[in-house]
């Protein structure tokens, strides 16, 4: 990839993240930050690549480990943080 | 590697959902849906991911997603609210184990690639293994696994000559690349001896800011893997990620009033510190206590990871509800470092039934103690502890504290007579106006519901 253009990417990314948390009230850190841990589970799909073109057994094994690690980032992020987060409701009525 | 639009595709698209649902995730009333929409961010990004064509090892992919991903959505759904930090802790140390592996796989395969993008795999490579072991060790420790704080003699130097050694490997991997696999292995093995060695000494009340810390280390980790593969999706949701837990970490000191550096580098200071206290503490029956918040008019409820412990949340919540029928008005006052996170308590509150709406922050709720007839204390130390105001030579002077011994009457819910979390004497304890409830939180609450059921 283009290293300038990444170099964008980087810089726009860093902004965003910054700008989305900045304003955020303290009730809710906990599940942001299990939130936030969720969304950077998106490494399956970088394990998964690796995993996809791998050709050695050592490469294999290694793929396999990213793969399942990088899954269980993902599906264990996103069931924790919608357990939290399905508790905050006002109080009905 | 060329890939087709439609991947390429599902990928932009993936990360937009990231972004709208991290944004959602920022307001109590959208968060749920905001969490669902980067769900479906992440569903699109894996399912795109599978039409790339020429994609090897099907079988085994599949098996490694259905293992992971099951293992951990089983014991997600299993985990108790009270562990919920080192289970974040631990697969936010899984995701840092992926990105070291995704880098460690390129090297591996040793084919030539730019100065530039060695760099990022090794930098990669690095903070990914060392969140991957630091965040195992958070989670024994707050699992109760490990124990004590493991300090080395001469902590600091071991830590600084342990980052330099893999600084240096890794530095001589992007000059000698392709590396032989000798220098990989080191360079690996000393990365993770690291973060081991790091986060052993850190005790088990800075845990939460180190969790936070790994998890923009992650972030950032998979971001630089993500330049390696040459994916853009992976690069923004990790540099989001990494940019926003490096804000939340620091925001978290800052309510700790703990530096990061002292948090890496000095352990809390010993008990001992602090001006000698006098007076007695004066102990109190569960049914004056009852008596006390039912002929009150405004009842501020301070609760601590003590009442977590002891699962009273629910009995505290019924109590509160028989309070207000009788008309006293009940407020909750939530220290930013209640709990083991910084909203941890709010989660366990709203696990219990209590509307956010009468959930109220320090900066909030501080002002109105002086108004309060009664302050109830349970399983709160730290951060009701008035020394933290007064006295200059008390290790946690400086620490913002809720103001509860400005109210008229304090109860304190307390198992026994020891010190709390940071091992210093609490001066509230023995004020005039301060009252002792012995015994654990979750039977004294189901004591003065029984007293004010009697009342009524």
């Amino acid at each position: 990839m283009d290293g300038l253009l990444a170099l964008y990417i980087f810089m726009l990314a860093a902004f965003t993240g910054y700008e989305i948390i900045a304003k955020v009230p303290v009730i809710l850190h906990t599940p942001l930050m299990s939130g936030s841990n969720f969304i950077h589970g998106v490494v399956v799909v970088g394990a998964m690549i690796a995993l996809g073109s791998a050709e050695t057994p050592l490469e294999q094994a290694i793929g396999f480990f990213a793969v399942a690690l990088g899954a269980a980032n993902a599906a264990g992020g996103y069931v924790v943080t919608e357990r939290m987060l399905a508790m905050f409701k006002k109080k009905e009525g | 590697m060329s890939l087709p639009t439609y991947v390429q595709g599902a990928w932009f698209g993936g990360a937009l959902l990231f972004i709208f649902g991290l944004k959602g995730m920022s307001s109590p009333a959208s968060a749920r849906k905001g969490i669902v929409v980067a769900g479906y961010g992440m569903l699109l990004a894996i399912a795109a991911t599978f039409l790339i064509p020429g994609l090897k090892n099907l079988a085994l992919m599949l098996a490694a997603l259905a293992v992971g991903g099951a293992a951990a959505w089983i014991s997600g759904k299993k985990v108790k609210m009270t562990d919920m930090p080192q289970m974040v802790a631990i697969y936010n140390g899984m995701g840092g184990g992926a990105a070291a592996a995704i880098a460690a796989i390129e090297f591996a395969r040793g084919d030539a690639h730019s100065t530039v993008t060695t760099l990022l795999a090794v930098v990669g490579a690095l903070i990914g293994a060392v969140s991957f072991t630091g965040s195992c060790v958070a989670w024994a420790k707050l699992q109760g696994v490990l124990k004590k704080a493991h300090r080395l003699p001469a902590q600091n130097a071991v830590n600084v000559v342990l980052a330099a050694i893999s600084i240096g490997l890794g530095a001589a991997m992007v000059a000698l690349a392709p590396a032989q696999p000798e220098l990989i292995l080191g360079f690996f093995v000393i990365a993770l001896v690291l973060g081991l060695i790091v986060t052993l000494p850190i005790g088990g009340a800075d845990m939460p800011v180190v969790i936070s810390l790994f998890n923009a280390f992650t972030g950032l980790a998979v971001g630089f893997e993500g330049y390696v593969l040459g994916n853009p999706a992976l690069i923004i949701a990790g540099i989001v990620v990494g940019a926003a837990g490096t804000l939340l970490t620091q925001l978290m000191a800052k309510a700790m009033n703990r530096p990061l550096s002292n948090i890496l580098f000095t352990p809390m200071v010993a008990a001992g510190g602090g001006e000698a206290i006098s007076g007695t503490m004066k102990e109190v029956g569960a049914i004056d206590a009852a008596a006390m918040m039912r002929y009150a008019s405004k009842v501020v409820i301070v609760p601590g990871y003590g009442m977590a412990v002891a699962h009273a949340q629910h009995k505290v919540w019924e109590m509160t509800e028989i309070l207000e029928e009788a008309g006293v008005e009940v407020k909750f006052a939530i220290h930013p470092v209640a709990g083991r996170m910084p909203g941890h308590m709010n989660v366990l509150l709203a696990e219990a039934g209590v509307p956010y709406d009468k959930i109220f922050d320090l900066e909030e709720i501080n002002g109105e103690f002086g108004q309060a007839d009664v302050a109830l204390v349970i399983g709160a130390n730290d951060v009701v502890n008035p020394s933290a105001r007064t006295d200059k030579s008390s290790p946690i002077y400086g620490m913002p504290i809720l103001n509860a011994d400005l109210a008229q009457n304090v109860i304190v819910i307390k198992r026994g007579k020891g010190t709390g979390y940071s091992g210093v004497e609490n001066a509230l304890f023995y004020t005039d106006n301060c009252r002792m409830l012995y015994g654990d939180a979750q039977p004294m609450a189901g004591e003065i519901i029984q007293h004010l059921k009697s009342m009524a």
